[in-house]
């Protein structure tokens, strides 16, 4: 009884609890780290350094006037952001994020569900979380929501398969789909040494599937003014928003999980290390955002099918020789 | 399309497909600007300091006895661009010619500063006050009473 309902209750408030605020803090640190990288300060009114901010945002979501165009498809319309979320909320679910450990004589394992399939329901539930994105932009009947809609989908066919790809090569170093297994082999080296190149490719098409800058194609904001969010307000746009930035806390633990050796580190306990690796990872993309201004959209589509593509392919049967010879 | 009408951007390119090198110097400037302080002033709390010529809400000056210096000739009436002063000028006889009423209106007002170069009596100046906000257009009509003190309630 308490094994089955009691204990995995108790672990999934808390994981969802901590999750969200660590996204919803996410938020803060973007803007103010992006802030910083432009020699701003970001939000500095609500709280200690803007600290309330993101709790201040999200009142202010709560009261906004809800907005629902004449023209939009209404169902589809309201549908889109739940869509978003909750699929982006599922993907939590399946994260190791640390050792199980064992508190009063029973084993607890740091994560909700270990399917051996952990990594193709990531990457599955990920790509179906985008047809929030896609359908929210059409659903909108706004050119600019269409144009965005159409460039997501663009966008998740073709950055979908490098991602694959690169997966591809970390599951055939591994031996395993299931995440908690793939950082278990990863006790004594890390996969960014054993694969480099999974790594980049990795992680180029990540930020691209996260539509964030410099591949940020569905909402560029100085041709399509927001894309596919463009006729969404209140707490619609919040959601989206949330969704948003719930998949880049899912990438960066992803990245963490498949190349950054999961939650193994010396001296501090594994769910620190966990968390310290993907705060670095979402770094790296505030960093990087900071940095390159967007891709032109030609440019985009061919970086990923004439050279990530090659790449991730080249690299799995690299990757396949070096087993069968030495492994 | 004809190969005439091909404008050609530019040829052979040395550096063609050469992108790490400069996206890594990009992101090495950026983080150096990361741990440097920012040059944002915050304004409400931090202030920037007014040249010695800056020019704002107007003051009507006062002579040693407490009076008005201004003697109503209406030179600074007639010098603004854009007719923000309007003076009622009262004479008495035995006493010294003065305005009834003198009135600014901030709203209209330019901020050129050419009443104060066309005072004979330097009567108006303008002050360094450039932060003032009211609720109705009425309250930018600054009387007598209110140009002799201008600045005092806020001052510094
Ligand atoms: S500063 Fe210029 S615009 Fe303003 S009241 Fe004086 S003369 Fe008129
Ligand atoms: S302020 Fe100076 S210029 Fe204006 S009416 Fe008075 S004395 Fe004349």
């Amino acid at each position: 009884m308490n094994d089955l309902i009691i204990i995995p209750i108790i672990k999934l408030l808390v994981i969802f609890g901590v999750c969200m605020l660590f996204i919803t803090y996410t938020t803060w640190l973007e803007r103010k780290a992006l802030g910083h990288f432009q020699l701003r300060y970001g939000p500095m009114r609500v709280g200690y350094h803007g600290l309330l901010q993101p709790i201040a945002d999200g009142i202010k979501n709560f009261f906004k006037e809800e907005v629902v165009p004449d023209n939009a498809d209404r169902a589809v319309f309201l549908l889109a952001p739940v869509i978003s979320i909750s699929l982006a909320v599922m993907l939590l679910a399946v994260i190791p994020f640390g050792d199980s450990f064992t508190l009063f004589g029973k084993r607890i394992d740091l994560y909700l569900a270990n399917p051996s399939i952990g990594i193709l329901f990531i990457l599955g539930f990920a790509t179906i979380g985008s047809y929030g994105t896609i359908l929210g932009g059409w659903s909108s009947g706004n050119k600019y929501g269409y144009m965005g809609g159409l460039r997501a989908s663009a966008m998740i066919i073709s950055y979908e398969l490098s991602m694959a790809f690169a997966v591809v090569s970390i599951i055939m170093v591994t031996g395993s789909f299931s995440l908690v297994d793939m950082v278990a082999a990863q006790h004594h080296m890390w996969n960014i040494v054993r694969e480099p190149v999974a790594f980049l490719v990795f992680l180029i098409s990540g930020i691209a599937e996260l539509n964030r800058t410099p591949f940020d194609m569905p909402e560029a904001e100085s041709e399509l003014c927001c894309g596919y969010n463009i006729e969404y307000s209140s707490m619609k746009f919040s959601l989206f928003f949330l969704a948003e930035y719930t998949h880049l806390f899912v990438f960066a633990s992803l990245v963490t999980t498949l190349f950054l050796g999961g939650w193994h580190g010396p001296i501090l306990p594994g769910v620190v290390w966990f968390f310290v690796k993907t705060f670095i990872v979402i770094f790296l993309c505030i960093w990087i955002r900071a940095t390159i201004p967007r891709l032109r959209y030609d440019k985009v589509m061919k970086l990923e099918w004439k050279f990530l593509l090659p790449v991730a392919l080249a690299n799995v049967i690299a990757t396949g020789v070096v087993l069968t010879l030495f492994g | 399309m004809d190969k005439s009408e091909i404008i050609v951007v530019s040829r052979g390119r040395g550096e063609k497909g050469n992108y790490v090198k400069p996206f890594l110097k990009g992101l090495q400037y950026t983080l150096g600007n990361f741990f440097k302080k920012p040059i944002t002033v915050q304004y409400p709390d931090q202030k920037t300091a007014r040249s010695a010529r800056w020019r704002g809400l107007h003051r009507l000056n006062l002579d040693e006895k407490g009076e008005l210096k201004c003697v109503a000739c209406g030179l600074c009436a007639a010098v603004c661009p854009s007719q923000a002063i309007t003076i009622i000028a009262c004479e008495e006889a035995g006493d010294t010619r003065r305005p009834e009423s003198f009135e600014v209106n901030e709203l209209r007002c330019v901020f050129c500063g050419f009443c104060q170069e066309a005072c004979p009596k330097g009567a108006i100046s303008l002050t360094k006050l450039y932060e003032y906000v009211d609720y109705s257009r009425e309250d930018f009509l600054f009387d007598i009473a209110r140009l002799k003190t201008t600045g005092e309630k806020w001052n510094s």
